[in-house]
């Protein structure tokens, strides 16, 4: 790269600097410090926060979340693979406005989406009128695991159908025509041939989906009422109701830890899966 | 030998355009049959319709006397080689040409010794393992052909297989695919719009435009008798003249009447008459059946390519004999040299 491109990068690189190292390192410091009582500009090196984190009711709200986002995103890939599948081998016109209304949720607030569902979920709410009006009991599912996770997969679906789509589209057309003049029936080329070549999408839905799900705060609270704690929640918590910004810190730090271990982990086994070539976008 | 494939009255139209014309074609084992012609003749749809990614709007098609046009690819015996090689990006070499006989569910040492033949067929030992993304266009080409190969079909269908290799890989190639057919024994039926190419391999040129069969013969009959002005301009280049047959075995072009090889016609009825460039001779003028200047000179290392212009028409002459511009010389060809055609059995054009 020549000089002048290199300078170009200069805002970017300031700005990674201000947005994204500082505050990481801040938070860092704010994890294994604490302030002295009555004397908040004075700091203390601790452990205490990462040691206090690992109680029985904490570990249990943790996986209780990752619970939950492996939920999710098993749900979002079951109902998106195919999605995405369908959508690909429609007509390129059609394709783009099934594409849009994907997107266009997307576009509205996240909370007031929430908010509808729960009036669709709700004792009084448009569900339970409907299954009224045809004669079935219906209490309303709102403020359960169930509404959670169905506000969670609404949600988050359309990052998982997104990548799988543009990986099924660029698959081309001479590769599928190939396996079945190999021989291979229709199952035999999605199970050879289309499924793995869509992998990379499939990868990269699980990371855009688990990742934001792993710590998501607003739609358990919203669907799952406010004794539905996740690690979001605790973060949340520690910030703005406790203003133990230190304790908070330190569980963001160790939720960072496993995220960063697990998409070890899904790199690793992709590259075990590809043989011959093809690799992840990263 | 005995007949393979026979196409009987084929057509397919896409959106009520036709692109094949009642095509009747008949393929015999072992052969290496081309299909020629320019981009959009029809050829590749010939290909697609055998090999079964479309299906034909009527007519049918018998594969050892039995009908395939309702069987899905993956029940027909033949096995395609694509123009874009169309390799599993996510496998190996190994496992791109294992991919039919897993799916036969063939025994894994059967599977690793078929491979290892096949590799060594296409000139790739030792490549089992590499990344098929990282081989050159010729080597990846080697290697459809061995993945299509390795499952031995009753017949290889080939989709202009060297059309993205440069010119010296193209003609080695095509040596070592006539090597192949040979050795294996499989009909070849062989896509392509290059002419020296089809004449080089093929047992059989069909040639085809518009949709339309214009031609079927071997390369020598293709090229020395062209039925017509659309092959004898597609297939070498061409002199075609307007003549008048005067009697059989006499032809008359240029006022001067020629003695030639072909009988049948009308007496007095309008012709075609095609000269080689390389069947013209330049010779002195005086005595000469025709008398022209020359033009221009072009060096194409083998020979010249020499235009003369006799009455106003231009003529091509392929020549080791060098001349000047400006000279005023004779031309002459032999009686067996004159190619005699009925006006007018164009095809479509």
């Amino acid at each position: 790269m020549n000089k002048s491109l290199n300078r170009l990068s200069y805002p970017y690189l300031l700005w990674t600097f201000i947005m994204i190292v500082i505050p990481f390192f801040l938070i860092f410091i704010y994890s294994v410090t604490s302030s002295k009582e009555g004397s908040p500009v004075i700091f203390q090196f601790t452990f205490d926060h990462y040691r206090e984190f690992f109680s029985p009711s904490n570990i249990n709200i943790l996986n209780k979340s990752i619970w939950l986002a492996f939920q999710t995103t098993v749900y979002c890939l079951i109902l998106g693979y195919p999605a995405a599948w369908i959508i690909s081998k429609i007509n390129i016109r059609k394709q783009n406005a099934i594409i849009l209304f994907f997107i266009l949720p997307m576009w509205i607030n996240m909370l007031l989406r929430t908010y509808a569902w729960q009036i669709i979920l709700g004792r009084s709410g448009i569900l339970s009128t409907f299954f009224n009006i045809i004669n079935i009991k219906y209490e309303g599912i709102l403020y359960t695991d169930s509404a959670v996770l169905i506000g969670m997969v609404y949600n988050f679906i359309p990052f998982m159908v997104l990548p799988i789509f543009t990986t099924l589209i660029k698959i081309d057309d001479n590769l599928i025509e190939a396996a079945y003049d190999l021989g291979a029936s229709t199952k035999e080329t999605f199970l050879k041939i289309i499924f793995p070549l869509s992998l990379p999408g499939v990868v990269t839905g699980i990371i855009l989906v688990f990742l934001p799900a792993v710590s998501s705060f607003a739609i358990p609270r919203l669907l799952g009422g406010g004794q539905y704690v996740l690690i979001g929640n605790l973060i949340e918590k520690q910030f703005y109701l406790l203003g133990n910004w230190n304790f908070g810190s330190a569980i963001a730090i160790i939720l960072m830890i496993l995220i960063i271990i697990s998409m070890m982990f899904m790199k690793k086994t992709d590259e075990l899966k590809s043989r011959g070539g093809g690799t992840l976008p990263w | 030998m005995k007949k393979l494939i026979e196409i009987k009255n084929l057509s397919k139209e896409f959106d009520g355009e036709i692109v094949l014309k009642e095509i009747d074609l008949t393929i015999k084992e072992n052969e290496f049959v081309t299909l020629l012609g320019p981009s959009g003749c029809g050829k590749t749809t010939i290909l697609r319709i055998l090999a079964g990614f479309e299906t034909p709007t009527t007519g049918d098609i018998l594969f050892e006397g039995l009908s395939i046009v309702n069987l899905p690819p993956n029940k027909r015996n033949l096995n395609t080689v694509f123009q874009k090689y169309a390799l599993f990006p996510h496998l190996n070499v190994f496992e791109n040409i294992a991919f039919g006989l897993r799916l036969k569910k063939m025994k894994e040492k059967d599977i690793v010794q078929k491979v290892k033949q096949m590799l060594k067929l296409v000139k790739l030992e030792n490549y089992e393992h590499r990344n098929v993304n990282r081989l050159s266009g010729g080597q990846q080409q080697r290697v459809a052909i061995a993945r299509a190969l390795v499952n031995e079909p009753k017949v290889l269908l080939l989709d202009e297989p060297l059309a993205a290799l440069d010119l010296k890989l193209r003609q080695e190639m095509q040596y070592e695919l006539k090597e192949m057919q040979r050795q294996t024994g499989i009909t070849f039926i062989y896509v392509t719009h290059d002419q020296e190419e089809a004449l080089t391999m093929s047992d059989t040129i069909v040639v085809l435009n518009n949709g339309l069969i214009q031609q079927i013969g071997t390369p020598i009959d293709i090229y020395n008798e062209p039925k017509n002005r659309f092959v004898a301009n597609f297939i070498g280049e061409s002199n075609i003249i307007s003549g008048i047959m005067i009697d059989d075995y006499k032809v008359k072009f240029e006022d001067y009447i020629f003695d030639c090889v072909d009988r049948g016609f009308h007496f007095n009825e309008p012709v075609d008459v095609i000269i080689r460039p390389e069947d013209l001779s330049i010779v002195p003028n005086d005595n000469a059946p025709m008398v022209g200047v020359v033009e221009s000179i072009i060096f194409k290392g083998v020979h010249y390519e020499i235009c003369v212009i006799v009455n106003g028409k231009e003529y091509v002459v392929h020549t080791t004999k060098n001349a000047t511009i400006g000279d005023i010389v004779g031309l002459t060809v032999e009686p067996q040299d004159i190619h005699v055609m009925e006006v007018g059995v164009v095809l479509n054009e």
